[in-house]
């Protein structure tokens, strides 16, 4: 399979790493106001990317079997400004579109829709986007994700700000009840 | 009196047969304290089906499958998240059962036959696991199926021509009669579901 788009998430990686050991490059990286990026970096630890005020953190993407159409992305994101923010568009070189998504389950139902109008950043909170709930939906993947790559996604905030991040894809996993016969769990995350 | 309290419980019987299986099973378990035990079989969820196996092409129905209880499961393939997630829950719940799992029927069974050919649903279905068998089918087969497992799926269009589904996400525990004796919802903790699918495997041995 092509792993094009791993060059480019390998500087992105390198770039973070540099900046946690020079904070004062973080300028080349935030625009605007914004709490200085060594603090992120303290709070959200250090794969943490600020853009302007917003804190981009938690970044991860989930494998998916070879011939998956669409995926999930997902994050979290801490607005630190005073000013509420919002996730407008996305958009990625490995999926024919990209879209905000809400996913809701009632009464055991799960119902998946579009979020027109974005994701809403409320001033100073923290807003998640996590499997069965706000998501970035991939569509039409032009190849799977695969544990260990990174997924290129580039996000787009109502202030104007665009930031092209990478979601690191990891394995599923799950822990296991201890006891009753059970060895404790480890994750059992491979695909065969 | 006495009257008045058949009625009552007849109006409860309406009730519980009015309701999605999701539903009834969350009355039912409301009633007892082990939150995995398994629960005398209701009828009223399960039902005949005529569908393709992805596996082998062969088409099978229900009674394909009455040797031993299953745990069948309704999804889609271009599902971004829960119904990898449920494949991925149930085949390590059948990796840590060893040899107990061959007693049990894993079944995903698509609500998106257009899309979901029996070539790419196996494609799909077997990245997670050898075991779990995918049915497809024509719409009107799924749809019987839909309907006879009380099961809510609905089309719903997005953007550029392209839809997703609504769908009851559970996977239903059915004993040998095809009747259902237990659930596992989205997100169960394992605490629960694998003694669940424990004592379903131990119905089939
Ligand atoms: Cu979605």
């Amino acid at each position: 399979m092509t792993r094009t788009f791993l060059t480019k998430a390998v500087v992105t990686a390198s770039t973070a790493f540099a900046l946690t050991v020079l904070p004062g490059a973080t300028a080349a990286m935030c625009s605007g106001e914004h709490a200085p990026y060594s603090e992120a970096v303290a709070t959200h630890g250090a794969d943490t990317i600020a853009v302007g005020e917003l804190h981009l953190f938690n970044r991860r993407a989930l494998e998916t079997p070879p011939n998956a159409r669409n995926a999930g992305g997902f994050l979290s994101i801490y607005n630190y400004s005073s000013e509420p923010d919002r996730l407008i568009s996305a958009s990625s070189p490995i999926a024919e579109r990209v879209e905000l998504h809400t996913m809701t389950m009632e009464n055991d139902v799960m119902r998946m829709r579009e979020l027109e109008d974005g994701i809403e950043l409320p001033a100073n909170a923290q807003v998640d986007l996590e499997p069965g709930g706000l998501h970035v939906m991939f569509i039409n993947l032009s190849q799977p994700f695969v544990e260990g790559e990174e997924v290129p996604v580039t996000l787009t905030f109502a202030n104007g700000d665009e930031q092209e991040i990478v979601l690191p894809v990891r394995a599923r996993t799950m822990e296991m009840p201890h006891g009753e016969g059970h060895e404790s769990g480890d994750d059992h995350g491979s695909h065969h | 009196m006495r009257g008045l309290r058949y009625a009552l419980w007849g109006l409860v019987g309406f009730v519980v047969i009015g309701m999605g299986a999701f539903a009834t099973l969350s009355f039912i378990r409301s009633q007892a304290p082990d939150q995995s035990a398994l629960y005398e079989g209701v009828d009223t969820v399960g039902g005949p089906f005529t569908l393709v196996r992805s596996d082998t092409g062969e088409t099978v129905s229900e009674t394909d499958f009455a040797d031993k209880p299953m745990a069948i499961f309704f999804g889609f393939t271009y599902c971004p998240d829960v119904c990898p997630t449920t494949l991925f829950e149930l085949a390590t719940y059948l990796e840590r059962l060893g040899p107990l799992a061959d007693n049990i029927h894993p079944i995903m069974v698509t609500v998106d036959p257009e899309r979901d050919t029996p070539e790419f649903l196996e494609q799909y279905v077997a990245a997670f696991s050898d075991d779990i068998i995918g049915l497809t089918g024509s719409r009107e087969a799924i749809d019987e199926a839909i309907a006879n497992y009380r099961v809510y799926a609905r089309r719903v269009e997005l953007d550029d021509g392209d839809y997703t589904m609504d769908h009851t996400a559970s996977i239903f525990l059915m004993n040998t009669e095809n009747q259902l004796v237990g659930t596992i919802a989205y997100q169960e903790s394992p605490e629960t579901a694998l003694p669940k699918l424990e004592r379903l495997a131990r119905l089939g041995s």
